[in-house]
């Protein structure tokens, strides 16, 4: 084994970028709240960005570690230390059989990511590692990791080169007050258009019911013309629920496939990295957007993310290459 | 086909909106849509969904952007006519009914109904189910077309653990429970069949605009498909609808 699990936080569960292709069953997406930190921890160690990693929820866990490898920490600043020394966010750097990491606190957002070289020893099931814990599918034998829990990496590798370069700089920053944009729909049409108006206007803040599901936003009311119910559909990750009582709930990772609520609005994927942070009593506004603009920012944040790989380096040591 | 909507669910999905009804109809335009866009060569398209009004789809916007897609779903729509479409299939599942273990609320659904239990299975088992869409929890099947004379109320007070395999009935629903869950729903009978199954090649077996048939079964075969659903080894039988009974 790799990492014995001294403490489990609030809530640490293993993560990837989630189950795609079993919607149309109803096996919810699952996967990291955050995908950006959880993609850039991965490629800080060199993986694949849709490796599986640990995500860890405002009271992170202590783990020790039986065997070397090179991890990074992403997304929230959770005060991450090693053997008490503070360790810095947003770099790679090299743990030892025998350290222990911790978390000492909460500097900014919600949720920290730990990714580690080679990925953890962990079975994909229905072709993900995400753990969907109320139907304890995938993850860690379905669940959030418990104290004396022990995961093995599965190809670690303690001496990756350019280790100096693994870094940038903190992308989640301690604030608590977001513009977040969103594209109108798919029943933005059963609102009046001084809910529309509202929606777009009002700041709201984030209730203490926020999860994994979904996060409930307490603020002025959002108006319908006939109530929020509808024949049930699909819902997408950030989509924007408005139930009859007019109080916006945001859907995230773990939100069930179809639902029966009106849906105001969905976040942009570009701002996924807000929402997947948010917690009680940040604020929240919402700005509209075009398909157009949002799919270009989709596209740019790849691109930088691919510029981030270039920049860093190969993820194994060159060795002469033996050509027969 | 007229009348079909594009809606923004986000800039990685959209949403083809059928209807806002529950409808054989829809459902039957929605099934046939998402069999054409299966088999079409839209590229970026990374998975569908659907349900009762629409047929949500997953697409990566780094291969076709949103109006490029929305073109080609037009010009597949106006197509469709041209295009067979197999009947739907049925899937056959073995129930054992009644017995305070696997159907402790036969009773109260019969007495409800003014029918004797056997009646009840009779209606039960005679009607082939439309399966209009999954949700709710992996593998729930959302039914159609149960008999208006097995119409029974939730139960008062829910059960904290449902039994996987379970089969109920609640006001105008009946269904299978996939998995151990709290529901309130009356249980008729049991299923040893896994209707959902993570480490199976086909995790989960009910498939949107397919249609479930109940056959009812013994003590003996329950436990002789039970004993090989454990194994990996029953294979629930299909046919196409309109075939009927072997």
């Amino acid at each position: 084994m790799s990492i014995t699990v001294l403490n489990p936080g609030l809530l640490t569960s293993v993560q990837d970028l989630g189950r795609v292709g079993y919607q149309q069953f109803g096996v919810p997406v699952s996967g990291v709240m955050d995908p950006r930190a959880a993609k850039i921890a991965n490629i800080l160690v060199g993986n694949d960005e849709a490796e599986a990693v640990l995500e860890c929820t405002m009271m992170g866990p202590q783990l020790q570690f039986t065997a070397a490898n090179v991890i990074a920490i992403t997304g929230g600043n959770l005060e991450p230390t090693l053997d008490h020394q503070p360790v810095a966010t947003y770099a790679a750097f090299v743990v030892q059989a025998g350290q222990t990491l911790r978390f000492t606190g909460l500097r900014s957002g919600c949720r920290a990511y730990i990714a580690f070289a080679g990925g953890l020893d962990i079975p994909p099931v229905m072709g993900s590692r995400s753990t969907y814990m109320k139907a304890k599918i995938g993850g860690f034998h379905g669940r959030k990791l418990e104290k004396g829990d022990e995961i093995g990496f599965r190809a670690a590798n303690p001496d990756a080169p350019n280790l100096a370069r693994r870094h940038i700089p903190p992308e989640v920053r301690p604030r608590n007050s977001y513009a977040v944009r969103v594209l109108l729909g798919p029943q933005d049409d059963m609102f009046t258009d001084a809910g529309i108006e509202t929606f777009l206007s009002k700041t709201y803040t984030v209730t203490n019911y926020f999860d994994r599901m979904g996060c409930r936003l307490e603020g002025r009311e959002i108006e319908h013309k006939n109530g929020g119910d509808i024949i049930s559909d699909g819902i997408a990750f950030g989509a924007i629920q408005v139930p009859t009582a007019g109080k916006p709930i945001i859907m995230l990772a773990d939100r069930q496939t179809t639902g029966g609520y009106t849906k105001i609005a969905n976040v942009i994927t570009a701002d996924f990295r807000i929402i997947g942070q948010l917690k009680g009593g940040d604020r929240v506004r919402f700005v509209k957007t075009t398909i157009e603009a949002a799919q270009d920012a989709l596209l740019a944040e790849r691109e930088a993310l691919r510029a981030l790989r270039t920049m860093i380096g190969p993820a194994k040591r060159q060795s002469p290459q033996k050509r027969s | 086909m007229a009348n079909v909507r594009f809606l923004l669910t986000g800039d990685t999905s959209l949403s083809a909106e059928f209807g806002n009804e529950i409808s054989q109809s829809i459902n039957a335009k929605i099934r046939a849509f998402t069999i054409a866009l299966e088999k079409s060569d839209i590229p970026g398209i990374i998975e569908l969904v659907p349900t009762y009004r629409s047929c949500m789809i997953h697409y990566d916007p780094g291969v076709i952007a949103h109006a490029a897609l929305v073109k080609r779903l037009e010009s597949l729509l106006d197509g469709l006519d041209a295009i067979e479409i197999p009947p739907s299939d049925v899937l056959e599942v073995p129930v054992l009914y009644g017995g305070e273990e696997m159907g402790p609320d036969l009773a109260f659904v019969a007495e409800h109904a003014g029918l004797s239990e056997r009646e009840v299975i009779e209606l039960h088992t005679s009607t082939e189910y439309l399966i209009y869409m999954l949700g709710f929890t992996p593998g729930f099947t959302y039914l159609g077309g149960m008999s208006d004379r097995l119409e029974t109320p939730r139960l008062k007070q829910p059960r904290v653990k449902i039994p996987a395999g379970s089969v109920g009935i609640a006001g105008k629903q009946t269904g299978v429970y996939p998995i151990d869950s709290p529901g309130g729903w009356q249980l008729i009978g049991r299923t040893p069949v896994k209707m959902y199954d993570p480490n199976r090649e086909t995790p989960i077996l009910p498939k949107a605009g397919q249609y479930i048939r109940f056959r009812a079964i013994e003590r003996t075969e329950y436990d002789e498909i039970a004993a090989a659903a454990e194994q990996g080894e029953y294979v629930c039988r299909t046919y196409p609808r309109g075939e009927g009974k072997a």
